[in-house]
């Protein structure tokens, strides 16, 4: 997985030129694959952005973090104020919104780096149901507790104001003019998700992103090498904490309206998930897992007694009563059932994700079975001599 | 002590360390000139590796002072980072390496620590553009023979291999003083030979050592001074001939027939 | 000083909650070295027992309503009731007892199968695999457990006889204390599981080999005992005793399919505070905890700390973490 680490300049650009396209033609793709509409759509370049950015602390320096909803929600209520008091121009919200999540990410990742292993997941557990809590109680506030905060037509935005746009309607996020509704909304997403990629990509080739490795290969080694693993795992946290945040603008510039629920530590479980599904520590997992549960959830949650009788038709009809009997409980409401099962299998079969598969599929049809000869020549030399 | 007229690199003096009820080290005192090789022998458990924990900060001894050139290890606040920023590397006894990266990478990384200092950000540098430090590292791995495996992960190694990918870790950062607790062990013999000749070639170039090792045959190929611990303390010290006849030293070792 | 000894009381039973869940929590990972993400899941699981029990007792069927003279009423009776009059009715009330003792059983049942099938191939593997397969099966167990019960709690009853409430107070000799006889019973019973966890591990020499194996993995997998049937055990011990746990208290919250997700965080944070594998540590943290949390909760301390109440536990779990880390009575 980490000879992803060596790649040429070249391969580099043309790696993003085919994500780009990949993500630019989804509309087109999607419609094949019956998610060609952009709300789905939105909802895979937003978690796709979410888990890339997870991935850089997760699956790099191996600190799992339960913690990341909390900058997820953070970035929805940054972005929802800065519309409130700014502007309906989404620049100022998001950039507002890499700020606040980057400085929560900077106190809760200084605090919670102090330990390692399992202490370092249970604090950012107890940090993340701090913020979930405070957001239903003495935040309220700011937060507008359960009913969640909304962007009202008579809020200030003094940016606006001040440069006489007109809100008409219910306000609505929007790009110097561009109201950022439907297949606009997505493309934006689409270009934050390749601009994070790219920066995902650049970190994966670097030395700083070899250093995050090599933290999570040994780490007592990388201290007594010279490194001081804490200011490289602070930034990894801060750099994914961004991400979160990034993404939780995203949410609410498609849809203005932050609420607490998105900062529950079962969130954070959710773009774990995502990370593990498709491939944690590789390029281009992260996205994939998001996108597949997305897909899927979409898929399985519409599902209902009568379409999969639809399914089952050809059945006597005895035996599709029985087949719809067992299905019924994974699909619609019980999608979370074939997700739980689903990530336990790949825990339990296929730890390195879908990423994995895809390698063994590959090696076994391209069978190049010599590739670790040189090495057994190695040991086998030393072993002659012993 | 006979410090001639050579400098001292690591001064050690008086120290103590107690685990439990065991003394480990008691009242230890050594000086290590420059460009010296000097080994550490004694039986198992003497304390032979809890001797170079205490000098690179992963042991605070319960008192006594290490110095190195001029700075205290032993102060409340150095970390093992600063230590191995002040030129002291160290191969362990059991390999200490990265075993999911590459040889390649396992080799360059400690590049970086001597370059770049215990921190640098620079998330939008290109790896394939630190040409120096890749050619710098595949010369050390060619003088260990393992070049054409470097792009294999480390944790497939045998342990003698994973042991020299260590000691070429080390190396690379061209350390002041390097610590090494028994850079042979489970090694086979012709590779033992080999690390013998590069430890020898290091020596050459004038890099102080502190080499713990069982091997008779390795200490006395390499060694200027021997120092022979035993149960904590230093029983013995001098030119590997004094010690070769020493009778406490072969008490010590109860009929070890390499002495 | 009334409000004092009454939020003490409050956070006892909590207490005794989060003691009994943190109980189980520290014991597997001080014997088995695993990180169970399902534990809370677990909890859950016992306080639905509770509920099957309750509703294969009142099963019921259409009887006659004979205090409706005008017309033809039917109403739903119970066939415990329809067959055995007052006695059937009386086993319903006993809906509680009655699943304590078949929680026993199933439980174990529950935690042998899920270390047979699947945590025991976890030994091996690094805490973060453990947490989250273990986390996948929280969530499969909660899906499971929504679709046959839905997502609303379901409200369980206590006895008739303990439903009412106790004045604590005379006993103090203080006024107007009154608290309801079963979060009393509730502390009792935990204080009882809690001993019994303790006399077992320190009493029986199966015991003994397991806080020997908390103290020093290797050397008692050295002395050739077998340390496999013993784990499986430990694990069935700790889910029998978080499902009793979740059993009695069902009267106190009535269950839902998330209680176990909300009960896990805090109880790691209790395992937390207390240390990383010290059983009295986290049976002390359980309660000092609960009283922390409903002494926080005071309207004299919540107007000068508004919110305090929410996060005063984890805001423990932190400071303790990042002061002390090995919590108030690990080892180091
Ligand atoms: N961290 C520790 N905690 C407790 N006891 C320790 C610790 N480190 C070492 N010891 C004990 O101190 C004594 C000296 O150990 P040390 O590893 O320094 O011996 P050694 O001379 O390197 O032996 P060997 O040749 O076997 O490597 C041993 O009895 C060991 O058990
Ligand atoms: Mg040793």
């Amino acid at each position: 997985m980490h000879t992803i680490i060596a790649s040429t300049r070249m391969r580099d650009y043309i790696t993003l030129a085919l994500f780009t396209l990949v993500v630019l033609t989804a509309p087109l793709w999607g419609k094949l694959i019956g998610a060609g509409y952009p709300d789905l759509l939105k909802k895979f370049a937003i978690f796709g952005l979410f888990a890339v950015g997870y991935n850089i602390l997760f699956g790099l320096t191996g600190y799992l973090s339960f913690g990341h909803a909390a900058f997820l929600g953070v970035g929805s209520y940054a972005t929802v104020w800065s519309f409130k008091l700014l502007s309906m121009n989404v620049i100022p919200a998001v950039l507002f919104s890499i700020v606040l999540s980057g400085l929560l990410a900077v106190v809760i990742g200084f605090l919670s780096l102090r330990r390692t292993g399992i202490y370092f997941s249970i604090l950012t557990l107890a940090f993340a149901q701090m913020s979930y809590n405070m957001a239903y109680s003495v935040l309220t506030p700011i937060t507008n507790g359960e009913t969640g905060l909304r962007v009202l037509r008579h809020d200030p935005r003094v940016l606006d104001s001040l440069f006489g746009v007109q809100v008409e309607g219910s306000p609505l996020g929007g790009l110097f003019g561009v109201t950022l509704t439907g297949y606009s909304g997505f493309y934006f997403c689409a270009a934050l998700l390749i601009l994070g990629f790219w920066i995902a990509l650049r970190i994966f080739r670097s030395p700083y992103g070899l250093k995050l490795l090599a933290i999570k290969s040994n780490q007592t080694r990388m201290e007594y090498t010279g490194f001081n693993p804490r200011p490289y795992l602070l930034s990894a946290f801060v750099i994914s904490g961004i991400y979160a945040g990034v993404a939780g603008s995203l949410m609410a510039i498609v849809d203005p309206l932050a609420g607490a629920e998105r900062m529950q530590w079962t969130a954070s479980g959710e773009v774990v998930l995502m990370t593990i599904l498709g491939g944690l520590g590789t390029l281009f997992g992260p996205i994939l897992g998001a996108a597949l549960i997305k897909y899927l959830e979409n898929i399985f949650s519409a599902f209902n007694d009568q379409t999969l009788f639809q399914i089952f038709d050809f059945l006597p009809h005895w035996l599709a009563r029985i087949m719809v009997d067992i299905t019924s409980p994974f699909v619609g409401d019980g999608w979370h059932l074939t997700l739980g099962v689903l990530f336990m299998a790949i825990i339990i079969f296929l730890p390195g994700g879908l990423m994995e598969g895809f390698r063994h599929i590959s090696v076994r049809l391209s069978r190049k079975s010599g590739g670790d000869a040189d090495m057994a020549s190695l040991e086998a030399a030393e072993g002659e001599s012993k | 002590m006979s410090a001639e007229n050579g400098n001292i690199v690591l001064s050690i003096s008086g120290v103590n360390k107690t685990f439990g009820g065991l003394q480990a080290l008691s009242d230890i005192n050594l000086q290590i000139e420059e460009g010296k090789a000097h080994a550490i022998i004694g039986p198992n458990g003497a304390g032979k590796s809890t001797l170079l924990n205490t000098c690179i900060g992963r042991i605070r001894p319960d008192s006594g002072t290490i110095n190195f050139l001029g700075h205290d290890l032993t102060g409340g606040n150095v970390k093992p980072h600063d230590i191995n920023q002040l030129g002291i590397s160290r191969v362990f006894q059991t390999p200490e390496i990265f075993p999911e990266l590459s040889i390649l990478h396992n080799v360059m990384t400690p590049a970086f620590a001597r370059k770049e200092g215990t921190f640098s950000f620079n998330p939008l540098n290109a790896l394939r553009d630190q040409k120096g430090i890749e050619h710098e590292a595949m010369d050390l791995l060619a003088d260990l023979n393992m070049a054409d495996v470097s792009r294999h992960h480390a944790g497939n190694l045998s342990r003698g291999n994973k042991r020299r990918l260590e000691l070429a870790m080390c190396l690379i950062q061209h350390p002041r003083l390097l610590l090494l607790d028994e850079p042979t062990a489970g090694m086979a013999r012709h590779d033992t030979n080999r690390t013998i000749e590069l430890l020898k070639k290091i020596k050459a170039s004038g890099m102080t050592k502190v080499i713990i090792e069982h091997d008779m045959h390795v200490v006395f190929s390499l060694a200027d001074r021997i120092s022979v611990l035993a149960q904590g303390a230093i029983i013995a010290e001098g030119h590997p001939d004094e010690i070769k006849g020493h009778p406490k030293v072969r008490e010590a070792y109860l009929g070890s027939a390499e002495i | 000083m009334e409000a004092i000894l009454l939020q003490i009381l409050n956070g006892l039973d909590k207490g005794g909650a989060y003691a009994l869940i943190a109980l189980g929590l520290s014991l597997v990972f001080g014997t088995l070295g695993v990180v169970n993400f399902a534990h809370g899941a677990l909890f859950m699981l016992g306080a639905f027992v509770a509920v099957s029990v309750q509703s294969l007792l009142t099963l019921s069927m259409r009887v006659r309503d004979t205090s409706i003279t005008f017309f033809e009423a039917y109403k739903e009776t119970p066939y415990l009731e329809v067959w055995w009059g007052d006695t059937g009715r009386a086993i319903i009330d006993y809906a509680v007892p009655i699943s304590i003792v078949i929680a026993i059983p199933v439980m174990l049942l529950i935690g042998v199968a899920m270390e047979r099938g699947l945590v025991r191939f976890f030994y091996k593997r690094d805490h973060a695999d453990q947490i989250l397969v273990t986390f996948g099966l929280a969530i499969v167990l909660q899906e499971i457990v929504k679709a046959f019960f839905g997502a609303n709690p379901i409200p369980v009853s206590a006895p008739e006889v303990v439903a009412t409430s106790v004045d604590v107070g005379t006993m103090f000799g203080l006024q107007g204390i009154t608290y309801p006889w079963w979060r009393l019973i509730y502390l009792g019973f935990s204080l009882l599981i809690i001993g019994g966890v303790f006399a077992f591990l320190h009493y029986t020499t199966f015991g003994m080999v397991v806080r020997a194996g908390m103290h020093d993995r290797e050397t008692v997998g050295l002395l050739g005992i077998n340390i496999q049937k013993r784990f499986t055990i430990v694990f069935g011990l700790a889910t029998v005793v978080v499902g009793l746990a979740g059993v009695m208290y069902t009267p106190i919250l009535s269950p839902d399919c998330h209680m176990g997700m909300e009960f896990l965080v805090l109880s790691f944070v209790v395992v937390v505070v207390g240390g990383m594998g010290s059983l009295p540590g986290a049976a002390a943290a359980g309660f000092l905890l609960g009283i922390l949390q409903s002494f926080f909760s005071m309207n004299e301390i919540k107007s000068i700390l508004p919110g305090i109440d929410q996060i005063i536990i984890y805001l423990v779990a932190v400071f303790i973490l990042l002061v002390r880390p090995r919590g108030l009575m690990g080892r180091d």
